[in-house]
Order: C-alpha cells, then structure tokens, then sequence
C-alpha cells in the first residue's frame, strides 16, 4: 500500500464541494528544474540566461504573433469568474493561483505592461506587473499546477483556454532556460531512442515475445505482438507505457487480441515506439512536429496502409487534431480509413460489422465506470458525429460487460475532471498537487461506489492509468480498481481457437 | 457645449474605430497554427455559425458556468443592445419604424442594464473566488456603465435634457455639423462618460466583443483528420521535413 503522504488529504465529502480561497496554500509545489542536458537535448538553453527578462517579454510577443488564440485569449477575458470553479486543482486545493483566471493572470499581467496602453501608463489600475524573478517563480510553480484538461475553456463565455496559455509560458520558460525536468528528459528520449521510457529496440523486442508467451499459456491462442514487420496493414503507435506498466498491458493485450480475431495484420515501430508527444506539453511546435514526424517516418518505412493509435488521451489529441497538420499529407495510406484512427473506433467499427464477438459475461464478476480523458473528451473526436469521443467508448464497454454505470453528468463528457496527473505533471515531484488535483474525480467516483457497487473505473489514458493507479489508495480504494478499457475488450472476446 | 462634445466625440470615436480596426486585423492576420476547438465541436462551416450565434445571443458556455453570472450578465447586455437599438432615433428622421416600436421599452432596458450591473458588481465583493481576480478597473468598469445608465435614466424622470435640441445635434454630428448644444449637467455627464468608453474600447477587457469571433476553441470546425491546417510560418520547415521524411 502507499506510504503515507506528508500532506494532508481531504476527506471525500458527498459532492463536489467548492473550498474557500485559501491563497499560496499550493506556494511550496514545484517540479525539478531540466538540467543542461535535458535543456540542450531539445534546443533550449541549460540553464537561466543572463538577459532572460529582455528575452521571455519578447518571445510573449513573437507567441501573440504567431498564434491568435494567445492574443485573443490574452485581450478578452474580463475577470466574469465563470471558471473560477472549475479547476480540479482549485477545486482539491483552493489555492486561488489554480483558479484558471488567476493562472492565465500571472502570463496576462506582464502582457499588460509590456503591450498595452493601460498597462504601460497605468499598471496599478489595470493589475498590469513588470516581470521579476518573483514572477517568473509564480509562473514555473503555477503553470506547472495546469494539466492543460481544457475544462475551463468548456465553460469561459470567450472560450479562453488555460491549456494555450500554460503551454505559451512554459515554451517561454523553456526558451530562457528554465524548464522543467520531467518533461523535457522525456522529450530528449524520444528523439534519441523513440519512445518516453527510454525503451531501446531490444528491450521492446523482448518484452513482446514475452507477452506471446504469456497469452498463449493464458488463453492458448498464438497471437502474435509485431515488431517492425514490414507490410503490415496497420502500424500501431501506443503509449511505451502500454509495453511494461500495469494496468496498461493488459490494454495493449486487448489490442493484439482484437486485430488477432479481426485477422488484420499489424505491426509495432521501434521508430516509433511512442504515441504520446510531451512536446504538447510544453508549447514547442518544433518538438511535437519533430516526434509526430517519426510516425510518419515510421509508416513510410514499413509500408503500411493505416496507422491506429491505442489509449493515450493527450496522444490522441495530438494524433487526431494535429497529426495530419505537423506530419502530412498521409496520401500514401489507404484512403479507407481515416487517418489516424483510434483503437477504439477500430474495436468498434469490427464489432457493428460482426467480425469480432464479444461475451459480456466473462466480466460478470465487474460492475464498471469510465472514466473520460480530458484530452479525449475536449480536444479531440471518434467517429463521424461530434461527440463520439463520449459514445464509441461507452459502446464498447458496454458490448465488453453486463455491468455499466455513469459518474454524475457533470463530471463527465465535456464536464470530466482530469485525472490530476495530466499535461505533464505525472511525476513524483508533484504528487502533492497530483493527489489534491484527483479530490473531485475521486468524489464521482465514491457517488457512483455507493450507488452501484462499483469494482472498476475503466479508462483510455496512459496517464490517467499510472495517476490512478497511484493515487485511488490515497482515497481509500484499490490501486488495481483501475484498468484499460481494452482489457474489458480483451477478457470478454471470443477466440477462435482455430485461427 | 455642442462645440466641445461635438469634438469630443468625433476624436473618440475615431480612437474607438480605428483602434478596434487594428485590433480587429490583427486577429484576422494572426494564424492559428494548430486546430484547437473545444470539442464536442461542430464538424461544419454552418455549424460553427451556431455554435457562435449560440454564444452571441445566449452566451451558452457562461449559462453551462454559472446561473447568477449569466442572469446578471445576459441581461446587462441586453438591456445594453436595446438601449443602442432605442438610441438610433436621435439619428434617424424620420425615426425608423422598428425603432420608434422599441422606444417605450427604453427605460426599462436601461433598469435592465442597471439590475444587471449591480448583480455583477455585488458578486465582485461577495463571492470571494471573483474578489480575488478583480482589479481596480474590473470594479471601475462596472460602476462606469452604471453612471452611463443611470445618467441616461436620471434624464429621462428627473433633469429632463430637451430632447429635440439633442436630436439636432445629433443629426448635426452625422452630417459633421457642430451643432448647438445648451448646458446641462446630466447630459454632460452622459456625453463624456460614453466618450471616455469609446476611448478606452481598444484597449481594454471590453474587446471580449469582437474577440468572441476570432476564438478558435469557438471558431474552428473539428475536421483536422480531412484537412490539413498548416500556418504560413509553419509551413517552411513543414515541407523541408516533410520532404525529408519522404525521401
């Protein structure tokens, strides 16, 4: 079981309950600063430049040039405090800075002095403030307390999305040498070997011929786990968590089962090992293009028709909203499909057509939740209909289990709360904030315990899997309560021995 | 008087045209490099008009958001909207059918307006999430639009300004004649206040209005898998690469 925390943890209360602002209670959270190396490996400078002032006010203002949601997002807000409520770290630790305003304020406030009339003539008036080393220790403590979840932006009247805003400050922290050390080492390790662990060519190969192993001793089916099979239909890009963590494995078994059944030919990069792209994270258009171009490198060099990403919530958005726009045209695949596609559109789409069978009953001894992605759920789509990011999953679950059961309305689809882990923030530096940003999904999560006896939260996100599976015992429940949808998937299909 | 408000608001209002031109082109010209719309998004060109109009008249994100905020908000705009709409017969002659419809309901929309405001001005003290992110200007704004309104309503029950005198001088103003104004206090209040907001329009939060379009987690249709969205300056090192990778 967990250690226990050296911070206090809240009780579950009956509701969502809003705290009384309680300001710099979260003053003290701050990630490991990236070394030299890590900056260098990614193209930022090792350590706090000399003249950093002069140069983060100038990269906000090339920032609001090239992207019009940052200037607009910076111009429109007029403090209404809509959103005010709606942050799961506000929410888990009433710090007021969590409050999405007041975040978007710490960037807002040097915008004004630096770009405005009032702000240059009346900095007092307007909350307009020079940027000092205080400041710039404001924004590495707070914009690394976002998750960029978006769920502020469902509810601002502009559509002001924090997420835009935390990743223009951490690109500008980033360009003056102050960037954080868990992103940006990932970041070098994709580059270097192709996937977040680390993980090199063998390794990977060893670890799927372990798993044939283990699901024809299980199941005494041979399906087979790829790797870099030229010709293959489908090019699978997973999270590298999926090839060694728990409870994702047993997603990415899920997944090798299902194109098994399906009798589809796929295989797994070792170019391309990663789906997720920290590079989201940390606003760097040069590095998220860099690592999305592997895919494409990927898909080229082993001649492919279509490319499946498996769960990964930020990875999906990456891959769906940006892919096609950082690493196409992808003219060369199979026109069919679209490009990418999510496993569980695949899942999905083979189960209407009959080409996969599923028996509910083998997960008869789980009464089942899901949990919504933020990623998934407010910044990307499945399917032709909007909004199919809620439905297709829920199908699927549903086709995999007799035992289904929503959280309340308002924490899920658009209104889902984070996980607590997301936008970078998965690292052990932060499992204050981690286990304080999960209060008000684990609130959810107790409502629908009650009601209905719930065993699982299925999820399809990398991260939201390592973050529960860390902090659901800090709640009070079992660390493995969490699992892949594709593990449903997986458990309730039915082989065909024969294959 | 008709000589300096004349003036007055000619230069403002050409600071409030043109600088929210610029405003306004510098959005239009800036690219938004990569499809962010908040999703459930709509899939079509018609769809994001919905979705737009939706927020416009309804303000539907800040109704998912907050009650209390959105009554006091919606109905501070709206009374605002009918109040300009109301306004348009000091500058029509013969004063517009629709317009001369709409004219009884000019007070209370200026109460609407009024209600609103000090709905919203009372959250900035009360609610303590909303005190800590205003500003000095975020509570001087609210109490500025109240003297606009209350001035105007102060006009029309009690330091009655004549009302064909301020129609002439309107008249004048759009056929840029300085026209004769006579001195009264309320009014001159009223004509500096709206003077003062259109000055400061381009610079401030009141560029929600025209920054509510160019949003692109509103304005964007969800279709990044069938199109491609590159920005100019990300299209050197997209092709470079993309080259690259193909060859």
């Amino acid at each position: 079981m967990a250690k226990p925390p050296e911070f206090e943890i809240a009780d579950l209360g009956d509701y969502v309950y809003t705290p009384p602002v309680m300001p710099d209670s979260m003053a003290h959270s701050q990630p490991y600063v990236a070394n030299e190396t890590h900056q260098q490996a990614i193209g930022f400078p090792g350590e706090l430049i000399d003249n950093w002032q002069e140069v983060a006010v100038e990269k906000l203002g090339e920032l609001t040039k090239k992207y019009r949601g940052l200037q607009v997002y910076l111009d429109s807000c007029v403090k209404c405090g809509a959103c005010t409520d709606k942050c799961h770290y506000f929410l888990g630790t009433g710090d007021p800075k969590n409050m999405p305003v007041a975040r978007q304020d710490l960037l807002r406030k040097v915008y004004r002095r630096y770009y405005t009339l009032p702000g240059k003539y009346f900095p007092k008036l307007v909350g307009a403030e020079d940027l000092t080393e205080d400041v710039l220790d404001e924004w590495y403590k707070y914009y690394h307390q976002c998750s960029q979840c978006r769920r502020c932006s469902v509810y601002c009247p502009y559509g002001i999305d924090t997420a835009e805003v935390s990743m223009a400050a951490r690109e500008i922290m980033d360009t003056v040498g102050k960037g954080q050390k868990y992103c940006n080492e990932i970041i070098g390790k994709v580059h270097k070997i192709g996937n977040n662990l680390g993980l090199p060519e063998k390794a990977l190969a060893n670890t799927l011929e372990g798993l044939e192993e283990d699901v024809l001793e299980d199941d005494g089916v041979p399906v087979k786990f790829p790797l870099d099979v030229k010709g293959a239909d489908v090019l699978l890009v997973t999270p590298s968590a999926d090839f060694f963590a728990e409870p994702h494995i047993d997603g990415l078994i899920g997944y090798a089962k299902v194109f098994h059944q399906a009798g589809l030919s796929w295989t797994v990069s070792s170019h391309a090992s990663e789906a997720a792209n920290f590079g989201l994270f940390i606003g760097s258009y040069d590095n998220m293009q860099k690592m999305a171009l592997r895919i494409r490198e990927a898909a080229l060099e082993l001649g492919v028709k279509r490319i499946v990403f498996g769960e990964c919530g930020h990875a999906w958005r990456v891959g769906y909203s940006f892919l096609n726009t950082l690493a196409g045209p992808f003219d060369f695949l199979d026109a069919n499909y679209p490009v990418p596609q999510h496993i569980i559109e695949v899942t999905h789409e083979l189960l209407e057509q009959g080409r996969i069978k599923l028996d509910p009953e083998a997960n008869d001894d789980k009464r089942v939740t899901f949990h919504d992605s933020c990623n998934v759920a407010r910044a990307s789509r499945m399917g032709s209909q909007a909004g199919g990011q809620f439905v297709l999953p829920r199908n699927v679950i549903k086709a995999a289990c007799n035992h289904f059961f929503d959280m309340r309305s308002d924490t899920i689809g658009e209104a889902t709360f984070c996980c607590g882990g997301g936008g970078g923030l998965l690292t052990d530096d932060l499992i204050e904030l981690r286990t304080k940003g999960a209060l008000p999904r684990m609130q959810a999560l107790k409502e629908v315990n009650e009601q209905h006896q719930i065993t699982h939260m299925a999820a399809i996100c990398a991260i939201c899997k390592s973050q529960f599976a860390k902090v659901l015992p800090y709640y009070g429940f079992e660390m493995d309560q969490i699992i892949s949808v594709h593990q449903l998937v997986g458990d309730a299909l039915v082989m065909d021995t024969e294959h | 008087m008709g000589f300096v408000f004349s003036a007055i608001l000619y230069i403002t209002l050409a600071v409030f045209v043109i600088g929210t031109l610029r405003k306004i082109l510098r959005y239009a010209s800036t690219p938004a490099p990569l499809k962010i719309p908040t999703t459930p998004a709509p899939t079509t060109r018609s769809g994001v008009v919905m979705r737009l109009g939706r927020e416009v008249v309804f303000f539907e994100s800040l109704f998912k958001a907050s009650k209390w905020t959105w009554v006091f908000g919606w109905l501070f705009h709206a009374g605002l909207l009918l109040v300009l709409l109301c306004h348009l017969r000091y500058f029509t002659e013969p004063v517009w059918w629709w317009v001369a419809l709409l004219a009884p309901f000019s007070p209370y929309a200026g109460l609407m307006m009024l209600f609103g405001l000090a709905g919203l001005l009372a959250r900035r003290f009360l609610v303590d999430r909303v005190r800590y992110i205003s500003a000095p200007s975020d509570f001087l704004m609210l109490l500025f639009l109240m003297a606009i309104a209350g001035s105007g309503l102060a006009m029309r029950y009690w330091l009655h300004a004549d009302i064909i005198q301020v129609k002439r001088f309107a008249l004048d103003l759009l056929s840029f004649d300085f026209g004769y104004l006579a001195f009264n206090p309320v009014l001159a209040l009223h004509l500096l206040l709206v003077a003062v907001l259109l000055l400061i329009f381009p610079f401030s939060k009141l560029l929600h209005a025209p920054g509510l379009f160019f949003s692109p987690s509103r304005n964007q249709v969800d279709n990044p898998r069938e199109r491609r969205h590159v920005a100019a300056w990300a299209k050197s090192h997209d092709t470079d690469r993309a080259e690259k990778s193909r060859g």
